[in-house]
């Protein structure tokens, strides 16, 4: 391991220890999707990810 | 009656402000991206080292989760912002030559910025169309976010390719579950601080490019 991937590891822990008081409030607070919103989410990552395999086809 | 047009100029007045913000946020995201490109470019020319990336990437980070909020509301916010996505950009220098240097790099480079672009534009576009309200998302997007970091970390160890494979997928679908949720918030009246709605949206960009970068990187490679 070198002192990048040890930066890089410190980095990446001490934005954990930042963000998890916001992902614990924005879990309790905001409000919970329906099936249908669910759905609709999938479907538009689904998309996302079927437009990534396109461009890496077309490489 | 006098209610009626009191609703009424209420609720125009909500859609002005609303629109205002949204105007806002693009023109200064146009700017910012314009600006990183300079600095990336600015990067490559003076052919900075690889650790730059890192500094930058931290640097930046640490202004946008520390600094920024404080003076969001002023006009030093702009400057901040500035700051931080010129020093993205500057970052960006050395893993763009990087790439160049690749047999197909340059191709890999171009496919990047306009998948990004395409990506960006498509969900900001679907959002704007439908109005649909996306602020359900917000506890499973940083929980999501967490849980990444944690892998990303994990492979630093492990140094496992597909493991970085699968945490660049995943950060794709995670930013543009935050392309929705974010441009959702701005256009139901839940940011209404362009400045923090700018680098709200900038950062999803960034991780998207590099993310494509790596996918595209790795697949795209002969060996």
């Amino acid at each position: 391991m070198n002192w990048n991937e040890l930066i890089s590891a410190l980095a990446l822990a001490m934005f954990i220890v930042v963000l998890y008081p916001v992902a614990k409030n924005k879990l309790k607070d905001n409000p919970r999707g329906t099936t249908e919103d669910w759905l609709t989410f999938v479907v538009i990552i689904g998309a996302v990810m079927l437009f990534v395999g396109v461009l890496l086809m077309s490489l | 009656m006098n209610q009626d047009y009191l609703s009424v100029a209420q609720k125009s007045s909500a859609v002005f402000s609303t629109n205002k913000v949204l105007r806002n946020t693009y023109m200064l995201l146009s700017l910012t991206l314009l600006f990183s490109g300079f600095t990336a470019a600015l990067s490559m020319f003076l052919k900075m080292p690889q650790m730059t990336y890192l500094i930058s990437v931290i640097g930046g980070m640490i202004l946008a989760m520390f600094v920024l909020p404080r003076f969001a509301n002023s006009s030093a916010g702009i400057g901040i912002v500035f700051l931080i996505t010129g020093l993205l950009g500057f970052g960006l220098g050395p893993i763009l030559t990087a790439y160049a240097a690749l047999p197909n790099g340059g191709n890999i480079i171009m496919m990047s910025f306009v998948g990004t672009g395409a990506i960006f534009m498509g969900l900001s576009a679907y959002v704007l169309l439908t109005r649909k309200d996306f602020s359900f998302l917000g506890g499973f997007l940083f929980v999501g976010f967490l849980l990444v970091m944690l892998a990303a970390i994990a492979n630093i160890f492990l140094q496992i390719p597909a493991l970085s494979l699968t945490i660049s997928a995943v950060v794709i679908m995670i930013m543009s579950g935050f392309i929705l949720y974010d441009t959702s918030r701005i256009i139901n009246g839940g940011e209404t601080n362009y400045v923090l709605a700018t680098i709200g949206l900038y950062m999803t960009i960034f991780n998207i490019f590099i993310s494509l970068l790596q996918i595209l990187g790795i697949m795209g490679s002969d060996d």
